[in-house]
Order: C-alpha cells, then sequence, then structure tokens
C-alpha cells in the first residue's frame, strides 16, 4: 500500500505541476500569483510523501518492491536500508524532484522582494522544470514497480556504496545541483518580464550561496569518501564523475560572485543572467553523464542510455529555451553602471573569466573522448596529466588575483595598492626561495601552489583591516573566512602532491618498517567477520617518538553480491595522516602499501572552510534583509 | 568609456574566455589525452615511447611472474598475436589474474610497457543496452500473467 | 549587444548535444570478445553444482551435436530475463549446459525453482576460473560449441528473444 501511496502521490504532484505551469502562461488571468503559492507549497508536500514512501519501503525491505529487491537485503544494516533509498538510479531521481519541488515551494512562500508578475513567471519555469523530471520519474523509471509474485530476499547493494559517507554525500550534492534550478527561473522569470535589476539580485543572491554552499560540502565530502573508500592514496582523480559535481560548482562560484556585482552595482546583467542559466545547465549535464554512462567512470553506477536519452532530452529544451529567450532579450536588457578596469567590478570580471576558462578546459577534458570518436574513431581517456596541466595553472593565477581582488573599491581605486600586495607577494616569494633550498624537486604547481596558499592566509585577512570589526558586515567576514579556506586547501593539495612519502612492500607478522617519521610494526595478521563480509586484518603498531597507534587495515570479501574491496586503516596526526592499505598474500608475507602524508587533511579543512564562510555570508544576507524588511514595514 | 561600449567590451571578453578555453583545452589535450592501443598497434610502432598511453588485452597464460620483492610483477599483454611485455609495481586489482581481460595505464620504455595502474575487465553485473528497463519489464510481464 | 554575439550560446549548446546524441545512438562497443571462437574448448573439470545433479567437463561436449554452453548465476539479474528464451531453446530440443559461477547450492536450486530449468548438465565455477578460460568475461555468456567441442560462437549478455533466430542460425551453422 505504501508504495501506491508513494506513487499516488507523484502523479498528483505532476497534475499541480502542470496546473502552475498553465497559471504561468495565463490561462486563468485572475490573481495568478495567490494560487501559484499554494500549488507550489502542495506540490512539494506531496514529492516529499513520496519519497517518505519509498524511505518506509525500504526501512521495511518490501521485496515486493522491484527497487527494494536490487538494492536492498534484509541483512543490511538499517542506515544502509535508509541509505539504500537514494543509492540507486530511480531512488536518486526521486529526491532530485522532491529536492526541486521543495525549492519550488520555499521560493514561493520565503520570496517577498521581486514583484508578482516576475514571481508567477519564475514558478512557472520551475513548475516546468519539475513536470520535465516528474514524466522521467513516471515513465522512464518508476521507483515503485511492484514484483508479484515477491522474491524472499534481495540482490544486495554494491558493497563500494556501504558506507556512512555516501549516505549523505549524494543528498548533499543534489541539494546544491537542484538549489541552482531556483537561480535558474529566477533568471527566466526576469527575463521574460524584463526586470534584470539588482532586486532580482538579492533575491537570486541567497540561492546561488545556499548552493554553493551545498555543492562546496559535497565535492569536499565526495572527495574525502574517494580518498579513504578507493584505497589508492589520492584524493581527486579527475573522473568523470567527479568532474559533473566540479562544473556546476565552477559555474556557481562564478555566478555568486557576479551576481554581488548585480546586486550591488547592477553591472554585469547580461553576464549574471547567462551564468544562472549555466550553472542550472552544468548541474543538468552532471546529472546526464552520471545517469547516461556515456563516459566510463571508477565510480560504478548500473547506467542506461535510454534515461540518457530522457535527460539529455529535458536538457536540450530546457537549456535551449533559456538561451533563446536569451538571445531575444539580450538587446533590451540594461546596461549596468560603467567602472575602471581597476576597481572591484574589474576583479570580479577577471575572477569570473579565469572560472569561465576552467569551466570550459574541464568541460572539453570530460568529453573529448566522445568527441575524438566521434571525429577520428580514435578512443581516448582523459586524465590527470591534461587537467592538472591545464586547469592547475589557472587556478593557481586565481588565487593569486585573491591577493589583491578583495581590497579594491567599487567603481575605480586610484590608491597606491602596492603596500597592501607587497607583503602577499613577498611572503609567496620567500616559500618558493625556502622550498627551492629544501625541497628543489618539487614540481612547479606544488611549489607555487604552497607559495599562494601560504601568502593568501594573511592576504585573505587584509579586508578586515582598517574595519571597525565590530561593524563588519557578516557578508565580509564571510568572504574572509572562504578565501581563508582556499589558501588552506591551496598549502593541503601542494603538501599533499610534494611531500607524501609512499612505501610498498611485502610483510610478515614482526616485520618493522619505516616511512617518513614513522616506524611500523605488523603486529599480525587475522580473519574477521561482519553481518554480510569476511575479511583479513592486518594489525599494524605505528609510533614516532611517543606513543603507539594501532591501524587495522581490511581486505574484505561481501558474500551478496560476491565483491572483494580494501578497507583503508587511517590515522590522522595534527601535522598529516597515515594511510596504510593491506593487499594480497605473497609466500609468507602480505603486501602493504604505507603512506604518510604531511598536511593532506589541510585540503578537506580548506574546502569546510569555504563553506562554513559561504554560510557566514548567507545568515549575514537573510539578517539583513530581514532587518531591512522589517524597517520598510515600519 | 561609455556604458554600452563597456558592455560591448565585456561581452567581447567573455566570448574570448570561450574561445581561450577551447584553445587552452585543444592544446593540452594534444600530448597529454591517454590513447587505447591494443598489442598489434604496439607492435607496429604506432604507440610513442614515453607517451601515456592505455594498453588492452588479456594476460597470457602463465606469463605472470613475481619479482623477489614482492610487489613487482612481470606479465605479457597479448590479443592472441602479438605479445607486450608488461611491468608493474603495486597491489594488483582482485579480478587480476591469468586469462582475464586487463588494461594497464602507462606508458612505452623501450619494448616494455610500465605500468602505473592496472585494471581488470571483469564486470560481473554488466547490464548490456538492451536490459535498461529490464527488471522493471520483467516485473511487468510477471504481473501481467498473474 | 550586437546580433552574433547572442547566438554563440546557442551554438555551443548545439554542438554540445550533437556529440552527446552522436554517442547515445551509437554506445562504445565495451564487450570483451573470446579469442577461442573457431577453436577447441580448453580442458576443464567442473565440480557437480547440485547435489545428484550430473556435471560436465570439457571432453563431454564433443557429442557429436552442437551445444549451448551457458554461464549463469543466481545472483545475476540479466540471467532472470534470458530464462524463458532458454526454456524455449530447450523446448526445441537444443542441449543446454550450465555453468554456475560463484554461486551457491541452495542459491541455484531457488534460482531453477523459480525461473525454470533448461540445463542437461550443470557445473559449478566457484572462482570463475573456467569462466576466465573460455574468455568470457561476465555473465550471463553463451557459447555455441559444435560436435567436435570447438567453440562456434560466443554470446555476451543475455540472449533476448530477437537474439532467438541468432542463436538457431549459430546452432545450424556449427552441425
Amino acid at each position: 500500500m505504501i508504495a501506491e501511496l508513494g506513487l499516488a502521490a507523484l502523479w498528483l504532484a505532476a497534475a499541480l505541476a502542470l496546473l502552475q505551469l498553465l497559471l504561468a502562461l495565463g490561462f486563468a488571468k485572475a490573481d495568478g500569483a495567490k494560487a501559484a503559492r499554494p500549488l507550489a507549497l502542495l506540490q512539494a508536500i506531496l514529492t516529499l510523501l513520496a519519497f517518505g514512501s519509498l524511505i518506509a519501503v525500504f526501512l521495511r525491505t518490501d521485496l515486493s518492491v522491484a527497487l527494494v529487491f536490487e538494492n536492498s537485503h534484509s541483512a543490511k544494516p538499517w542506515l544502509y536500508k535508509f541509505a539504500g533509498t537514494w543509492g540507486n538510479h530511480e531512488g536518486s531521481m526521486l529526491l532530485w524532484v522532491a529536492v526541486l519541488s521543495v525549492s519550488g515551494a520555499a521560493l514561493a512562500v520565503l520570496e517577498k522582494r521581486i514583484n508578482e508578475k516576475m514571481l508567477v513567471a519564475s514558478l512557472g519555469a520551475q513548475a516546468a522544470l519539475g513536470l520535465g523530471f516528474y514524466a522521467f520519474l513516471l515513465f522512464a523509471s518508476n521507483p515503485f514497480a511492484r514484483l508479484n509474485p515477491a522474491p524472499l530476499e534481495g540482490r544486495g547493494l554494491n558493497p563500494l556504496l556501504q558506507d556512512p559517507g555516501l549516505a549523505f554525500h549524494p543528498p548533499t550534492l543534489y541539494l546544491g545541483y537542484v538549489g541552482l534550478s531556483v537561480a535558474f527561473s529566477l533568471a527566466v522569470g526576469a527575463m521574460l518580464t524584463r526586470q534584470v535589476d539588482a532586486p532580482l539580485a538579492r533575491a537570486m543572491r541567497p540561492w546561488v550561496l545556499a548552493s554553493w554552499i551545498f555543492l562546496t560540502l559535497g565535492i569536499t565530502a565526495g572527495s574525502y569518501w574517494a580518498y579513504y573508500e578507493l584505497g589508492w592514496g589520492g584524493w581527486w582523480f579527475w573522473d568523470p564523475v567527479e568532474n559533473a559535481s566540479l562544473m556546476p560548482w565552477l559555474a556557481a562560484t562564478a555566478l555568486l560572485h557576479s551576481v554581488n556585482v548585480l546586486a550591488a552595482r547592477g553591472g554585469l546583467r547580461s553576464w549574471t543572467m547567462m551564468l544562472a542559466v549555466v550553472a542550472f545547465s552544468m548541474s543538468m549535464v552532471g546529472t546526464f553523464l552520471v545517469r547516461s554512462g556515456i563516459l566510463t567512470s571508477v565510480h560504478a553506477f548500473a547506467v542506461d542510455p535510454q534515461r540518457g536519452t530522457f535527460i539529455l532530452a529535458l536538457l536540450a529544451i530546457y537549456v535551449g529555451a533559456a538561451l533563446i529567450l536569451f538571445a531575444a532579450r539580450a538587446a533590451t536588457i540594461r546596461e549596468g553602471a560603467p567602472f575602471k578596469p581597476v576597481s572591484r567590478e574589474g576583479a570580479l570580471v577577471v575572477n569570473n573569466l579565469l572560472l569561465s576558462v576552467i569551466l570550459g578546459v574541464v568541460f572539453v577534458g570530460t568529453l573529448y573522448p566522445i568527441i575524438a570518436e566521434a571525429l577520428s574513431g580514435e578512443k581516448i581517456s582523459v586524465g590527470p596529466p591534461y587537467f592538472n596541466a591545464v586547469a592547475g595553472p589557472l587556478a593557481l593565477i586565481l588565487g593569486a588575483l585573491l591577493f589583491v581582488g578583495p581590497l579594491l573599491r567599487w567603481r575605480s581605486d586610484r590608491r597606491p595598492l602596492a603596500k597592501w600586495v607587497l607583503p602577499s607577494a613577498l611572503i609567496a616569494l620567500v616559500v618558493v626561495g625556502i622550498s627551492f633550498a629544501f625541497a628543489p624537486e618539487m614540481s612547479l604547481l606544488a611549489r607555487f601552489g604552497l607559495a599562494f596558499g601560504t601568502a593568501l592566509l594573511p592576504a585573505s585577512i587584509l579586508p578586515l583591516f582598517g574595519r571597525s570589526l565590530k561593524r563588519t558586515p557578516l557578508a565580509v567576514w564571510g568572504m574572509v573566512v572562504a578565501h581563508l579556506g582556499v589558501g588552506v586547501a591551496l598549502i593541503g593539495m601542494a603538501s599533499d602532491s610534494a611531500f607524501t612519502q609512499e612505501k610498498l612492500t611485502v610483510a610478515r607478522p614482526g616485520d618493522k618498517m619505516q616511512v617518513g617519521p614513522w616506524l611500523i610494526e605488523l603486529a599480525g595478521i587475522a580473519p574477521v567477520a561482519g553481518p554480510n563480509w569476511t575479511a583479513i586484518e592486518a594489525h599494524l603498531r605505528a609510533s614516532r617518538g611517543g606513543g603507539t597507534e594501532t591501524l587495522r587495515p581490511q581486505a574484505r570479501t561481501f558474500t551478496s553480491p560476491f565483491t572483494e574491496t580494501s578497507e583503508t586503516a587511517i590515522h590522522t596526526a595534527w601535522n598529516g595522516q597515515f594511510y596504510a592499505v593491506i593487499g594480497r598474500q605473497r609466500d609468507e608475507g602480505w603486501q602493504l602499501r604505507l603512506w604518510w602524508k604531511p598536511f593532506v587533511t589541510l585540503i578537506w579543512l580548506g574546502g569546510v572552510l569555504i563553506g562554513i564562510g559561504g554560510l557566514i555570508a548567507l545568515v549575514g544576507r537573510l539578517w539583513r534583509e530581514r532587518r531591512w524588511g522589517r524597517q520598510v514595514a515600519e | 568609456m561609455k556604458p554600452k561600449h563597456q558592455r560591448l567590451t565585456l561581452a567581447v571578453l567573455a566570448i574570448i574566455a570561450v574561445a581561450a578555453a577551447v584553445l587552452l583545452a585543444m592544446w593540452g589535450l594534444r600530448d597529454r589525452a591517454a590513447y587505447f592501443f591494443t598489442p598489434a598497434e604496439v607492435a607496429i610502432g604506432k604507440a610513442q615511447q614515453g607517451a601515456a598511453i592505455r594498453l588492452g588485452g588479456m594476460v597470457k597464460k602463465g606469463s605472470i611472474r613475481q619479482r623477489s620483492d614482492g610487489v613487482t610483477i612481470d606479465f605479457i599483454v597479448t590479443d592472441g598475436s602479438h605479445d607486450v611485455p608488461v611491468v608493474y609495481r603495486g597491489i594488483t586489482p582482485d579480478l587480476f589474474k591469468e586469462g582475464s581481460g586487463v588494461v594497464a595505464e602507462g606508458r612505452m620504455r623501450g619494448k616494455t610497457f610500465v605500468a602505473d595502474t592496472i585494471l581488470a575487465k571483469h564486470d560481473e553485473r554488466y547490464m548490456p543496452p538492451q536490459m535498461g528497463n529490464e527488471v522493471a519489464e520483467h516485473a511487468a510481464v510477471k504481473t501481467v500473467q498473474q | 549587444m550586437s546580433r552574433p554575439v547572442r547566438f554563440v550560446p546557442i551554438a555551443l549548446l548545439v554542438v554540445f548535444l550533437a556529440f552527446v546524441a552522436w554517442r547515445l545512438t551509437v554506445p562504445a562497443d565495451t564487450t570483451i570478445r573470446s579469442k577461442l571462437e573457431g577453436k577447441p574448448v580448453p580442458s576443464f573439470a567442473l565440480p557437480e553444482a547440485l547435489p545428484a545433479r550430473a556435471t560436465f567437463g570439457s571432453t563431454d561436449l564433443a557429442t557429436g551435436k552442437p551445444r549451448i554452453v551457458n554461464f549463469f548465476a543466481s545472483w545475476c539479474v540479466p540471467c532472470i530475463a534470458e530464462a524463458p528464451v532458454l526454456r524455449e531453446l530447450k523446448a526445441k530440443g537444443v542441449a543446454i549446459d550450465g555453468i554456475a559461477v560463484r554461486d551457491r547450492p541452495e542459491d541455484i536450486a531457488e534460482f531453477l525453482k523459480e525461473n525454470g530449468d533448461p540445463y542437461q548438465r550443470i557445473g559449478a565455477d566457484a572462482q570463475s576460473n573456467v569462466q576466465m578460460a573460455l574468455g568470457s568475461s561476465g555473465v550471463p555468456e553463451s557459447f555455441v560449441v559444435d560436435g567436435r567441442g570447438i567453440i562456434r560462437y560466443q554470446h555476451v549478455g543475455p540472449i533476448m528473444p530477437q537474439d532467438l533466430d541468432l542463436i538457431l542460425t549459430e546452432l545450424e551453422k556449427a552441425k
């Protein structure tokens, strides 16, 4: 019954979306907005009901539902039954739709800055987006399809996906992806009603910020997940699935900066509209790449070109329509206030151009295997050598821009900036010098990453100088924290690539070995068992100077379905991580792969700082607007 | 500068950025994309020395040799008619076995392929394209029959 | 903004769609073909998959008549889909031997009870050794073996109803 309830809720929500779209198109003249708001809210409740139903059938392991049968198993721990709800295609698309409609409802209920006409147009765009995805769910990937008779046991879940990190990683990314749909709808609504102006930017800004925070945290978490789950010691593989989440983030980062120019100075109007369309397009491209499986990836999903075609068709319709609208309305969008090249606007334009180029480079690199095969029939793969060499230097230039950009004033800045920039440049230079003296072998990218990252630590705080800290707006604090995070992450990345020490060896119980500053002893090897797996576990004692740490890496064998995975053991010290993987038996010994990675944790700490910075800015913006709104009301 | 001129400048800049991205990508891809080669293609010298490539084929029966350090292996990738000797240092994937399909990432050094990564090609859960909605359709058929 | 510039984004979108649509219509060929087509079955002997059920080895395949060797597993979803087609082949008098890959007797019994049992003999390949020896890289896969024990045709993936004629033709050719 629960499954039928969910399905019915989904159909009803689709009908409401259609109604909402018709309202926006002007079929009901009178008071469109009054009806549009409750419609959007009701839709959100219904999709949440549908998603709740799916969670319920997963928790009860109702095997008469095909999706549960394929992806779950009664022996699975409850957390993975729960996470299994969205650990598959249908469930994740239902989650996507639920988030989409909740965003639409939030827009309808909370948005008071833009006028009714534009709101109705935006809600119409949101309903159009929703309709496509409802159709996708109901016609091409029904999560509630029944099996009759019900099988006795489920087929389990990919063991690689049985991990607490995965329970929360995809939903976080989806919140980010789909949150960008509101920016898209607002841009479409604004272009339709010819009101591309600063109030629109202020309405759009919190949505962009919130999506961007989720994307940042989602990517950071995903990177850490790949780092400890895959057991390869790397934290970013430039895999198509990873790029699928990076591309919307790059576009959202550019949008986040340009929307500020529009909100504060009324400038970059067309460009911001363009970016809002591109950012959501990238979310859809990302979903398409992951779900269609046209690019092969280490993060294996069950894929299906037919579903890919459906998503591609939706993408073509939505993005195509938005771009045609853009082309039609671009001439009517007014010019913003002019500015000099050396100004806050100027710096943000350079930021946007660099981010766009990085986005383009990642986009072309990700899709190049398809392009090459279409043009010349050659099968190729594009990996880290390309992305690091091309996107790396661009990212470094962007980092260097942070020395000066945030210090500039709007419109025009004629102050002598040298005294502000000089200390940062000097720090960077000193770090480069020191690194040449002590680590002449470092790669260029790592060397400059380390230098710029270190210089960014003080440079990112500079915008606070000469301000009364009490009266500094939270948005400025947020910016400072986020830029600090960029510096921290840069140091972590550079340190990991330059100073990591690796040891690959065969050891017998009792053997000792040295990895960086650590003395490692293989104390023993023992078999262990879990609810649905058995494993060989190594018992490692790691010491350096003081106490002894114990690490227990495992080589696991899952029974349902049969799969082998390796469980990494990681010890986190204040200045880095010790990372251990156990391999295969060789004669009387066992293969061990051990890494000492100094300051690798800074990568994710930086990512979290960037997210926290975004959160501070978001709270600041919302709080300020509430106060401002109250003042207007009085 | 007039607002109108400024807007034109920005639009041109944006176009230049897009063009630059494409050109930069093409330049980067020229020598950094890893091409996929079969042993036959390696035999006629198609694979450039030292360039990052992928080598795909079968692990020749009886060719896996463990070196005394316990972590380096030598083996031969074959397509039935041509052989390429491969050396790899690291932990091999579970599905890496003699007679199984393999894709190795690395580069040619002389006549030997030095692998950085080994991807065993043995997906037990593969779904051919036509299998898309198979389970759901299968379920529907079953329901109708009942 | 000048007129042509406005249409650049649409042009880029069209280029993207063109390439991606091409890939969707021409899916990458990721199947791995066995190198053994036209060659004798490599020698193997399988332990029994079910108690009191005949098993077989490579020497039992040269029976003078073509037959099918089918790799399956109870944990394999596409195998359920091809089960009706295998039953149909059996009804047409085709001899089919099954090789259960990485499976347990009780699961195999359950699978056969649910999906029908088209097999004359079933062998167990607990570690996929025979599967790899035949150059098969997934489940399900089927091989047409002629009367002299030579592999004549490899079918990658499930045998769907539309593949039935193809299989029957291959069996005819192998006579």
